[in-house]
C-alpha cells in the first residue's frame, strides 16, 4: 500500500505533474521555455508536432492530459494550427483538472507568452501540493513494459524477469501491458494459446499478421543495426526474447493507443496502425510506444535493455531493467536493475522480486534512475486506428 | 549472490540447435548448460549464438523451441550462426557493416 494523488476525476496517480502541452511544432519552443525553471518541481512537456489533424493524435492527447499522473495542463497553441485545442480542453476541463490555454498569436508573441505560461504553472505547481492523498494498492496499477537497445542477452535475463515480475502484480490486481505487436512477429501462435477466450486468440493472431504485412510493406522489420551486434540475427529471435516480457498469465484482452484496461490482468498493445500503410514506420523509436503506453494509462514503464538506453519519459516513471552485465557495468548511473546477474547465477526469481519491490517503491514516490537525471523524452507522430473489436475486452 | 555457472554456453529448450554464449568465447572445447561439452570453431561474444549441430541450408534455426529463420548456408557443429548464415522468414534484417559482426572486437 501506498499513498498516491486522487483526481477529481476519481483517478488515482503516482506523480503530480503539470503538462505543458504544445499543439503544433511552432509552439514547442514557448513550451519548453515555460517548463525549462520549472521541471525540477513538476513541469514536463509533451505535445504534438504536426500542423494537420489527426484522429488519434486528438485521442492521445486527450487521454495524456488527462492521465492520472497529471494535475493540470497548460496548451500552448500557435493559433492557426489544425489540432483540435477547443475539444482538448473541454475533455481536460470535464476531468476536473485546471486547465489554460495560451495562443502565442493572441498573446503578444514568444516574450509575453513565455511569461504568462511561467506564471499560471507556477500557481498551479503550488496549488498542487493541497492535492488529495488516497491509499493504493497493486489492483490501482497500470504498469507497461517496453524493450529497447535489445541484444542477444535481453531474452534470457530482463524480459523473463519482467515476465515473472508481470504474473506477480496481475495476480495482485494489477493491470499490465505488453507491446508491440512488430515485436511479436513469429510467436503469435504460442501466444494465442494463452487468449482467454478463442475470439480473443483471434484477435492476437490478426494483430500480429496485420504487424508483419506492414512491415513487410515497409521493407524493414522493428529491428535496429544494434540489435544484430548484441546477436540477435532475425525478427523471430528479437520477437521470442520480446515476448518473454509477457510473463506466463493468460491474456485477458487487446487494447490500442489511448483505451485503458477496464480490468487487472495482461493486455497486449496493438501498436501497428490499421488500414494501409499511410504515415510510416508505426513507432519510429522507443519513446513513441512508451508514449502509447501511457495514454493507455499506465502509470509507470519497465523498460528492459541490453545495449543501454537512457531515455526516460514525461508524465511517467521509467525504471530500466538491464539484462547485459557487461553493459550495465558502463552504464550503471542509468540503470535501476541489473538483471544481467541471472547469467552470473543469481535466479530469475530473485530479480522478478526486485523488480517488483522496486516498483512498489517508485509508487510511493521514490525516483528512477531516468527521473533523477532529468529525462523526460516525448515522442508523437501521425497514425491511424479502427476501434478495437467486441471479443478484445474480458465480458 | 549464487555460485557463477560453470557452464559458457546455455541450451534454452530441449530442441533448439544453437546455444546462447554466456560471455566471450574462444575457439576450443566450451561446457553447454546440459552437461554435455561443443567444439566451438569463432570466436563469439555475449548473447551470440553457435551451432549446437551441424544446420544445413534451409533447415529451420531453433531457438527458445521455435524457428528464429532459415540457415541460408550449411552450418557446422560449433560455428557462430548470425545474419552471414542465417536469414529471417519475415522481413530482412537491417544491419551496420561495421556492427554486424558480433565477433571479438
Amino acid at each position: 500500500m501506498f499513498e498516491g494523488y486522487l483526481r477529481a476525476d476519481g483517478r488515482k496517480g503516482i506523480r503530480n505533474t503539470v503538462a505543458v502541452a504544445y499543439l503544433v511544432e511552432c509552439a514547442r519552443h514557448v513550451a519548453n521555455e515555460v517548463a525549462l525553471p520549472l521541471r525540477d518541481r513538476g513541469a514536463q512537456v509533451i505535445g504534438f508536432p504536426g500542423c494537420f489533424p489527426n484522429d488519434y493524435a486528438q485521442t492521445m492527447m486527450e487521454r495524456l492530459c488527462a492521465h492520472p499522473n497529471v494535475g493540470a495542463v497548460l496548451l500552448v497553441s500557435l493559433g492557426c494550427e489544425s489540432f483540435n485545442r477547443f475539444q482538448l480542453e473541454k475533455v481536460i476541463a470535464n476531468s476536473g483538472r485546471p486547465v489554460k490555454s495560451i495562443v502565442i498569436q493572441q498573446t503578444g508573441g514568444t516574450r509575453s507568452s513565455i511569461e504568462t505560461g511561467r506564471r499560471w504553472v507556477a500557481e498551479r505547481i503550488e496549488a498542487l501540493k493541497h492535492t488529495p492523498r488516497a491509499a493504493m494498492g497493486m489492483e490501482d496499477l497500470i504498469i507497461g513494459t517496453v524493450c529497447g537497445g535489445s541484444d542477444g542477452t535481453s531474452g534470457i535475463t530482463g524480459n523473463p524477469a519482467v515476465g515473472r515480475a508481470f504474473d506477480r502484480m496481475g495476480a495482485a490486481g494489477a493491470s499490465c501491458i505488453f507491446e508491440e505487436t512488430g515485436e511479436l512477429i513469429g510467436c503469435e501462435q504460442i501466444m494465442a494459446d494463452r487468449a482467454a477466450t478463442p475470439a480473443l486468440a483471434k484477435e492476437l493472431v490478426q494483430s500480429v499478421n496485420k504487424a508483419a504485412e506492414y512491415y513487410a510493406t515497409l521493407g524493414f522489420g522493428s529491428f535496429a543495426a544494434g540489435n544484430a551486434e548484441g546477436g540477435l540475427s532475425t525478427i523471430e529471435e528479437k520477437s521470442m526474447g520480446a515476448y518473454a516480457k509477457s510473463g506466463a498469465a493468460p491474456i485477458v484482452g487487446l487494447i490500442k493507443p489511448g483505451d485503458i484496461p477496464p480490468t487487472g490482468g495482461l493486455y497486449l498493445l496493438d501498436v501497428v496502425p490499421d488500414g494501409e500503410v499511410r504515415f510510416g514506420f508505426p513507432n519510429i523509436n522507443d519513446n513513441a510506444e512508451i508514449a502509447e503506453m501511457i495514454a493507455c494509462g499506465a502509470h509507470m514503464i519497465l523498460f528492459v535493455t541490453g545495449r543501454g538506453s537512457v531515455v526516460g519519459s514525461a508524465l511517467s516513471p521509467v525504471i530500466k531493467i538491464c539484462a547485459n552485465p557487461d553493459t550495465y557495468q558502463r552504464l550503471s548511473e542509468d540503470m535501476d536493475v541489473n538483471a544481467g546477474r541471472i547469467l552470473q547465477g543469481e535466479s530469475l526469481d530473485t530479480v522478478a522480486g526486485e523488480i517488483h519491490d522496486l516498483v512498489c517503491d517508485v509508487a510511493a514516490g521514490a525516483l528512477t534512475k531516468s527521473e533523477g537525471l532529468g529525462h523526460a523524452e516525448f515522442i508523437l507522430t501521425y497514425k491511424s486506428f479502427e476501434p478495437i473489436g467486441p471479443s478484445c475486452l474480458p465480458v | 549472490m549464487t555460485n557463477a555457472p560453470a557452464h559458457k554456453l546455455l541450451l534454452l529448450s530441449d530442441t533448439d540447435n544453437v546455444l546462447v554464449a554466456l560471455g566471450p568465447l574462444a575457439p576450443g572445447p566450451q561446457p553447454v548448460s546440459d552437461g554435455g561439452m561443443i567444439d566451438v570453431v569463432d570466436d563469439v561474444t555475449l548473447g551470440q549464438k553457435i551451432a549446437r549441430r551441424a544446420i544445413t541450408r534451409g533447415e529451420k534455426v531453433v531457438k527458445y523451441g521455435v524457428s528464429i529463420g532459415s540457415a541460408c548456408t550449411d552450418i557446422a557443429a560449433g560455428e557462430h550462426v548470425h545474419v552471414h548464415n542465417m536469414q529471417s522468414d519475415y522481413t530482412p534484417t537491417y544491419s551496420l557493416q561495421e556492427t554486424e559482426g558480433g565477433a571479438h572486437v
